[in-house]
């Protein structure tokens, strides 16, 4: 970890207003579970609908994918990467500190408003908040380490990750069952059953993992991509006009 | 005092080959790394600054390599060539960031020297999206002299810059390098290194292909044969005398259709009584040829309407060199 390296990337990912934007998606998320429950009340089966169908499935993804892509993706592109690179810091520091970053952008804009929003919708029943909350963390570790090493791998980082999240997670994973094998969501969702416990499959908060396979699969991806970014980090080559 | 080592250095990007087998070696004081635009300099200096790894060779700072070794940008101090800063910050926040990732003991005073060096302490508080092309380059400098390195790389940094900041970047290299820095710069204009560098590398297509002092460089290029193309009322007559000089090595009397195509004037070319309308010459000394021409010319009577160098472009200065 680096101070300066965290503080230059917080800058960028949340300067220039583009913390208002991160704020908004929570704020929708809020006001969506607040009209919820004065319409309908407190219903667990609509609130596994709002957390697990929106929050966890879109917003969550969304948020790892600005929060990680943002963490280092602009820096590469524009060059401003090499006052970082041209520093006697070992690489996998700067990897670290970014991934770091970005997963405590998308814990506060991510996992916070969940853990909310579950409140909001249900109180403390069913545990179902506190479910998704860990469960809405542990994805936005999962999605903002794995799409920031997309981001030092390619110049599509973000393109990459948007078809991962929405079209493999999503699309995919809703007729191929077996894709969902390979589903951050998933892995998360694992979790977020097993905090929540007995009603959880009445609830229908199954995740088509089981939850060794879950952990392991998440500390794999969490761990490789950040390892593995710091590694690229050693070779980036930096374009030139030439 | 610090020495980069080039040793049988090449690059390739996939068939293209950007750097080809160049040995160099580069001491304190200024190097100009001189060459046409898309000629590897860049390439070289990112495989000098230790961002690109070479394909073949080695490069090595003081008998340590280079290539993926953080701790080398202890001494080498980078001014890349793009303008991208981390804007969102001001002048002083920028550089007091690098001297703190640099881990220095004292940041702020080494970020305070270093905006003193280049004069920028009174625009320091400003943002840097505020600042002008020439100030952006004084920040990025002080940005790579906060750790006072024995060596400072610059890619192209009089690009885009207006005469004065040029000037004062020139004051500022010229300094480093009598501090005994090894200061290396690249640039595709002569006047531009001649006038700073005390040693110059040429680079052509990738190859090495001259490297000296100014003076060297300079006859290297001056003394090759200039081409002029001259029209006159006379051309006949002031062929005749010309290639009675000793500084013509040639004259050729161009007809007046060849000279329409050849320079491109179409019908507005006059064509006159002996039937040529200008003159090529090849000069041997260039210095003595311009300045006999005039005496010539009024010492037998012809007017001189044009006088053109042929071939005065910086490419064909460097492709002669190449042919060597």
């Amino acid at each position: 970890m680096n101070a300066v390296v965290a503080q230059l990337t917080a800058r960028s990912l949340l300067g220039r207003r583009r913390a208002y934007l991160l704020l908004a998606m929570a704020v929708v998320l809020l006001l969506l579970a607040a009209t919820i429950r004065g319409l309908a009340g407190q219903d667990p089966d609509i609130t596994v609908g709002v957390l697990g169908g929106f929050a966890l499935a879109t917003l969550i993804p969304l948020l790892g994918l600005i929060a990680g892509t943002g963490a280092i993706g602009p820096e590469i592109d524009d060059g401003s990467i090499v006052y970082l690179l041209a520093k006697p810091l070992s690489r996998h520091t700067i990897a670290t500190t970014k991934a770091t970053v970005a997963i405590a952008v998308a814990t506060v804009f991510g996992a916070v408003p969940v853990f909310l929003a579950g409140l909001i919708l249900s109180g403390t029943g069913d545990r179902l908040a506190v479910g998704y909350a860990v469960g809405a963390l542990i994805a936005g570790i999962g999605y903002a380490t794995l799409f920031l090493l997309l981001a030092v791998v390619t110049r599509h980082g973000v393109v990459i990750g948007l078809l991962y999240a929405l079209v493999w997670e999503t699309l995919v994973g809703s007729y191929v069952p077996g894709a969902q094998t390979l589903s951050i969501q998933q892995w998360a969702l694992a979790i977020t059953e097993k905090v929540v416990g007995g009603r959880a499959e009445e609830l229908g908060v199954t995740s088509a993992v089981g939850l060794t396979t879950g952990v392991v699969l998440l500390l794999i991806v969490i761990i490789g991509s950040t390892w593995y970014a710091g590694w690229r980090l050693r070779s980036l080559r930096l374009t030139s006009d030439e | 005092m610090a020495t980069l080592l080039l040793d049988n250095v090449s690059r390739w990007f996939g068939n293209v080959v950007a750097v080809n087998n160049v040995t160099m070696t580069i001491g304190p004081g200024i190097t100009g790394l001189l060459g046409p635009n898309g000629a590897g300099k860049s390439t070289l200096i990112h495989m000098m600054g230790g961002f690109l790894a070479p394909s073949a060779g080695t490069v090595t700072l003081d008998g340590e390599v280079v290539w993926r070794n953080e701790g080398i940008y202890r001494r080498i101090g980078l001014v890349p060539e793009r303008e991208a800063m981390y804007d969102v910050v001001t002048g002083w926040e920028f550089v007091l960031a690098n001297a703190r990732l640099h881990r220095l003991a004292d940041p702020e005073a080494a970020a305070r020297r270093a905006i003193e060096t280049v004069q920028m302490t009174d625009a320091q508080g400003r943002d840097i999206t505020t600042y002008s092309k020439g100030m952006k380059q004084r920040i990025k400098m002080a940005t790579a002299l906060v750790h006072d390195p024995p060596v400072l790389l610059l890619d192209e940094p009089f690009n885009g810059m207006d005469p004065r900041q040029r000037l004062h970047l020139m004051e500022l290299l010229r300094a480093m390098g009598d501090e005994g820095r090894t200061v290396l710069f690249s640039s595709h204009i002569l006047e531009e290194v001649e006038q700073i560098a005390g040693s110059i590398q040429v680079m052509i297509s990738g190859r090495h292909a001259a490297s000296g002092g100014f003076r060297e460089i300079r006859r290297l290029m001056t003394e090759r044969p200039h081409q002029y193309t001259i029209r006159s009322d006379n051309d006949r007559a002031l062929a005749s005398v010309i290639i009675a000089e000793e500084s013509a090595s040639g004259v050729q009397l161009v007809a007046a259709h060849d000279t329409e195509s050849a320079l491109g004037r179409g019908a507005a070319s006059v064509g006159r009584r002996d039937g040529s309308s200008a003159l090529h010459v090849q000069a041997t000394d260039y210095a003595s040829f311009v300045h006999l021409l005039p005496q010539l010319a009024s010492r037998h009577n012809i007017r001189l309407f044009e006088v053109s160098p042929a071939d005065e472009s910086l490419e064909s200065v460097f492709s002669y060199l190449v042919q060597r």
